[in-house]
C-alpha cells in the first residue's frame, strides 16, 4: 500500500469511527460476537446471585466477548415494582451489581442502568435495592420517568407495533444487557427476557390496547437486540404475579440463565418455571410469536447448552 | 441586633423554608421540617391542636401580634412584595387610616357562620397559611419545577442524573386560578398599602388584633420626646400610628418594628404597659365575588368541551360511559364529611404526594368543597405503603396512619364493566389492572384458549386506583374505582401457605 493510500484510509476511517453507526451496521457487529462464543444457553443453579453469574460468564469466555475495552455498555434489569428484594418483584441487586463489575473490568467505559418503572419510580429505584448497588459497582443510574428520555424508532420487522419510544440509554448504548427476573404474570402469563422489554418503552399502553403478545414479540426486533439476557431466577415470583403481594407468593429456586438467544433463554425458563406453577409453555404466547419473527428459537436441544449445578 | 433586624431575620428563615417545604418535589428538605405547617394558627384549630393554639394566644398576649409578622407565612410574603416596592418607589410613604372595623369583623363573623354551617370555603378561601400554600403549590411550583428541568436538561445532557426531568402539570385549573388571582390581589394590596389584607379580610389577623390590644408588650410612643414628625406613620406598613394623635392601633399593629427603627427621637419603643391607648381604620378592598364568580364560569367553559368530546367518542366506540358518584378522598380522612370540615385547601398534600394523585376538585365535592383535594387517578396511583399525606397534614383532615392500618383501609371500592374489556372486545392479552393490583382485588382467570379476564373481589379493594390508572381503555374505561364516602375496612386477604420449594433439576 503506497504512503499517500494508507493515508487516504486511515482519515476515512477515522472519520466514518465519529460518524454514529446506524443500526444495521450495529446488528452485524452484535452478531459477530454472538457466534464467537462457546455456548448458546447455561443454566446454573444452586448458588448465591453473584456466583451463578461467574460461573455462567465463564461459560461463554467471559464478558470480554460481549463488552469490548471503551464501550458504553446500559443494563436494563426489572425495577418494575415498589418491592424490596425478598419478595423477587425486582431483578436481584447482587446480580446487577456483580454484572456491571463484569463489564467495568472487560474495560467498559461506562455502565449505565435504567428502567421505566410501574410504581413510582424514586421509590423502586430505592426499595428495590438496585440503585444503591448499581451506584456502589460503579454504574450510573438513568432516570426514565419522563417522555424527554426516550426517542422514537421504526421496528421493520413488527407486525402490530411499527414505531416505538425507546430510552436513550438502550439507543445510544454500544450493547446492551438484558436482565430480567422471573414470575408469573396475571396477562402475559410469564414475564421473562421478552416482557422486560416493555421496560425501554414509553408507551406501554399501546402494548395493552393492540394485543399484547404480539407487541412484546415485536419490540423485541428491535435493531440493537439485547448481547445477553441474563434471567434471575434466585428468587420467583410464583404466584399473583408479577407484584406478587407478599413472601408467601416467593419461591427460592436459585438458578440463573444465560443467553444470546432471547426466545431460546424465555422457553428454558418457562419450562423450569413450570415446575414450580404449572405454566405449559404454550400458554405464554408471546414466545411462539418471537420465534415466529426469528429472534430465536424454542427448539432447546438443537442449541449447545451447559447445565451447572453448584 | 435591633428589634426590627432580628424579626426580618427570623422571618426570612421560617418563611424561606415553608415556601421551600411546599416547592421540595425531590424531599431534600427532612420531614422535620413539617412542624413549619404545624405551628399555623387554623390548621391547628381545625385539628385540635388546642396546645399550639393556646401558645400562638398566649404568645400574642405577651408580645402582640408576632405570629403575623414571623410566622405567618402569607403576612412575610407581603412584607417582600413591600420591600420591592420600595426598590421601585424610594419615597414611598404610608399613611395613617382608622379601622376598618366593621368590614373586618362582618368577614370574621361570615366566616365563623360559613364554618358552623358546615362549610369551610370561605375558611380555606381566607385562611393566610391556605392561601399561601395554594399560591405556591399551584402557581410558583410549576416555576421552581420548569427551573429543575432546565437544570436537568443541561446536566442530562453530560451524563449527569443528579437532577431528573418531572412532569409540570397544572394540576386544577380552578385553583390555579385561584392561586393566581390571590397572588395578584394579595400582591397588588401590598405593593400599594402594606398589610391591608391582614387588618381588614384575614380571619386570623382579626382575631390575634383583638388579642392583641391586650398584649404586655406594645411599641410605645413616649409623647415628651414625640416631635410628631410622622416618619413612623410613612413607615407602617399596617397604617396604625396616628402619629398626629400619637396614638397606635394595636389591633392593627403586627409587631414589624419598623417605626422603633426609624424614630429619629427615640420616642418609640417594645415595652410593657404605661397608659391606655385608643384604637382606629384602612383602606377597602376589591369585591371579589364577581371574579371567582367568572372564573368558575370560565373554568366550566373550558372542561366541558373535553366532557361531552369522550361522551361522543363513547358512542362511536360502543364504549360503556359512566360517572364516578362519589369523589375518593385519601386514605386516613376517614369520610367525605370528616374531610371537607377540616381541610382549609392548603394544598400541602397535593404538593407533596409522590404520585401527584392528590388534586384540588372543582365541583366533585360540590360548590362548598371546591379546591379541597380529591384522590385522581388519571396521572397515577395511591402508593400501597406510602402514608406521607396522612403524616403531613396540619388540619388532621388527614389523620396519622401507620403502613398496616393504611393497608386496610377502603377509600373505594373496584368496579369491573366487562363489555368495556380489551380481553373481551378484542380478545386480546391485556391484564394490566391486575398486574398493578396490591391486594389482587383485581385476579387474572382463565377464559378463552389461553387468554385470562379481570375477575374482581371488591371486598379485599382498598380503592388505590392503580387499576383505573392504568386501564388502556378510553375514553371510558373498563375498570374504576367508586369511592366510599365513609371509608370502610377492606377484608384481609387470605394468604397461602409459604411452601418450601426444592428443585433438583431444570426441566429441560
Amino acid at each position: 500500500m503506497k504512503r499517500r493510500d494508507f493515508l487516504k484510509a486511515a482519515a476515512i476511517t477515522g472519520i466514518a469511527s465519529t460518524i454514529k453507526l446506524s443500526d444495521g451496521i450495529d446488528l452485524m457487529a452484535q452478531n459477530v460476537s454472538k457466534k464467537a462464543t462457546g455456548c448458546d444457553l447455561v443454566a446454573v443453579m444452586g448458588g448465591e446471585p453473584a456466583v451463578m453469574f461467574i460461573k455462567a460468564i465463564a461459560e461463554f469466555g467471559g464478558m470480554g466477548k460481549f463488552v469490548k475495552k471503551g464501550y458504553k455498555v446500559t443494563i436494563k434489569p426489572n425495577i418494575g415494582w415498589d418491592r424490596t428484594p425478598e419478595l423477587a418483584g425486582n431483578t436481584n441487586p447482587e446480580l446487577i451489581s456483580e454484572i456491571i463489575r463484569q463489564c467495568l473490568r472487560a474495560g467498559a467505559k461506562e455502565v449505565t442502568v435504567f428502567d421505566h418503572t410501574c410504581d413510582d419510580w424514586i421509590k423502586c429505584y430505592k426499595n428495590s435495592g438496585i440503585e444503591a448497588s448499581a451506584k456502589a459497582a460503579g454504574a450510573k443510574v438513568m432516570p426514565a420517568n419522563e417522555e424527554s428520555y426516550y426517542r422514537e424508532i421504526s421496528l421493520n420487522r413488527a407486525k402490530i407495533l411499527k414505531k416505538a419510544k425507546v430510552h436513550t440509554a438502550i439507543l445510544d448504548s454500544d450493547v446492551w444487557i438484558n436482565v430480567p427476573v422471573l414470575k408469573n404474570h396475571g396477562g402475559a402469563k410469564m414475564t421473562i427476557s421478552m416482557k422486560n422489554h416493555m421496560g425501554i418503552v414509553w408507551d406501554r399502553g399501546f402494548f395493552h390496547r393492540n394485543d399484547l403478545q404480539q407487541c412484546i414479540a415485536d419490540i423485541c426486533t428491535i435493531s440493537k437486540p439485547a448481547v445477553l439476557n441474563v434471567v434471575d431466577a434466585y428468587r420467583v415470583v410464583k404466584s399473583n404475579g408479577p407484584q406478587g403481594r407478599s413472601a408467601a407468593d416467593v419461591a427460592t429456586p436459585k438458578a440463573l440463565f444465560v443467553s444470546t438467544d432471547i426466545v431460546a433463554v424465555d422457553t428454558a425458563a418457562t419450562k423450569f418455571f413450570n415446575q414450580i406453577t404449572t405454566m405449559p409453555l404454550e400458554s405464554v404466547t408471546h414466545i411462539k410469536k418471537g420465534a415466529d419473527l426469528h429472534l430465536g428459537t424454542m427448539n432447546i436441544d438443537s442449541l449447545r447448552v451447559k447445565k451447572i449445578n453448584i | 441586633m435591633t428589634l426590627k433586624k432580628t424579626r426580618v431575620s427570623i422571618a426570612v428563615i421560617l418563611s424561606a423554608l415553608i415556601t421551600f417545604y411546599f416547592l421540595d418535589f425531590a424531599s431534600l428538605l427532612p420531614s422535620g421540617f413539617g412542624f413549619l405547617a404545624e405551628i399555623q394558627f387554623i390548621p391547628d384549630l381545625l385539628s385540635g391542636s388546642l396546645l399550639v393554639v393556646l401558645v400562638l394566644l398566649l404568645l400574642t398576649l405577651l408580645l402582640g401580634r408576632v405570629y403575623c409578622s414571623i410566622i405567618c407565612p402569607l403576612g412575610i410574603f407581603q412584607d417582600l412584595i413591600s420591600w420591592i416596592s420600595k426598590r421601585f418607589n424610594h419615597k414611598k410613604k404610608y399613611s395613617f387610616s382608622n379601622e376598618k372595623k366593621i368590614l373586618r369583623y362582618s368577614v370574621l363573623a361570615a366566616v365563623l357562620i360559613a364554618f358552623f354551617a358546615g362549610g369551610t370555603i370561605l375558611l380555606s378561601l381566607l385562611d393566610p397559611y391556605s392561601a399561601f400554600g395554594r399560591m405556591i403549590t399551584n402557581v410558583f411550583r410549576p416555576v421552581y419545577m420548569a427551573g429543575n428541568n432546565l437544570l436537568a436538561g443541561i446536566f442530562n445532557h453530560f451524563n449527569n442524573f443528579t437532577f431528573y426531568t418531572v412532569d409540570i402539570t397544572i394540576l386544577s385549573l380552578f385553583s390555579f386560578i385561584i392561586g393566581l388571582l390571590t397572588f395578584i390581589i394579595i400582591g397588588l394590596l401590598a405593593y400599594k398599602y402594606g398589610r391591608t389584607y391582614c387588618n381588614t379580610i384575614c380571619p386570623v389577623g382579626s382575631i390575634l388584633g383583638f388579642v392583641s390590644r391586650f398584649s404586655l408588650l406594645k411599641v410605645r410612643i413616649n409623647e415628651e420626646t414625640c416631635n410628631n414628625c410622622g416618619l413612623c406613620t410613612m413607615k407602617c406598613k399596617a397604617s396604625c400610628i396616628d402619629s398626629k394623635n400619637k396614638k397606635v392601633d394595636y389591633s392593627r399593629c403586627i409587631d414589624c418594628f419598623n417605626c422603633v427603627d426609624v424614630c429619629k427621637k427615640k420616642a418609640i419603643s417594645y415595652r410593657f404597659h404605661r397608659k391606655k391607648e385608643v384604637t382606629a381604620s384602612a383602606p377597602a378592598t376589591p369585591d371579589n365575588s364577581k371574579r371567582t364568580f367568572l372564573s368558575v364560569i370560565a373554568a366550566t367553559a373550558m372542561i366541558a368541551p373535553t366532557k361531552l368530546y369522550a361522551q361522543g367518542m363513547a358512542k362511536i366506540n360502543k364504549n360503556t360511559a359512566y360517572e364516578k358518584k362519589h369523589p375518593l378522598t385519601p386514605p386516613g380522612s376517614e369520610s367525605t364529611e370528616h374531610f371537607l370540615h377540616h381541610c382549609t385547601a392548603c394544598h400541602l398534600c397535593v404538593a407533596k404526594c409522590p404520585s401527584h394523585i392528590l388534586k384540588p376538585a372543582f365541583t366533585e365535592y360540590g360548590l362548598g368543597g371546591i379546591m379541597q383535594p380529591r384522590m385522581d387517578f388519571k396521572d397515577g396511583y395511591c402508593n400501597y405503603d406510602c402514608t406521607l399525606c396522612s403524616q403531613i397534614c396540619p388540619n388532621d383532615a388527614i389523620k396519622i396512619l401507620t403502613k398496616e392500618e393504611k393497608h386496610r383501609i377502603q377509600v373505594g371500592k373496584v368496579q369491573y364493566i366487562k363489555t368495556n374489556c380489551i380481553v373481551y372486545t378484542d380478545e386480546t392479552s391485556c391484564g394490566a389492572c391486575s398486574e398493578h393490583c396490591p391486594t389482587q382485588a383485581i385476579k387474572m382467570v382463565p377464559y378463552k384458549n389461553e387468554l385470562t379476564i379481570p375477575s374482581v373481589n371488591p371486598d379485599i379493594c382498598v380503592g388505590c386506583g392503580g387499576c383505573e390508572y392504568v386501564c388502556p381503555v378510553r375514553p371510558y374505561r373498563a375498570i374504576y374505582v367508586e369511592g366510599n364516602p365513609v371509608h370502610l375496612k377492606a377484608q384481609k386477604f387470605k394468604e397461602a401457605e409459604k411452601e418450601d420449594i426444592q428443585l433438583d433439576n431444570f426441566g429441560f
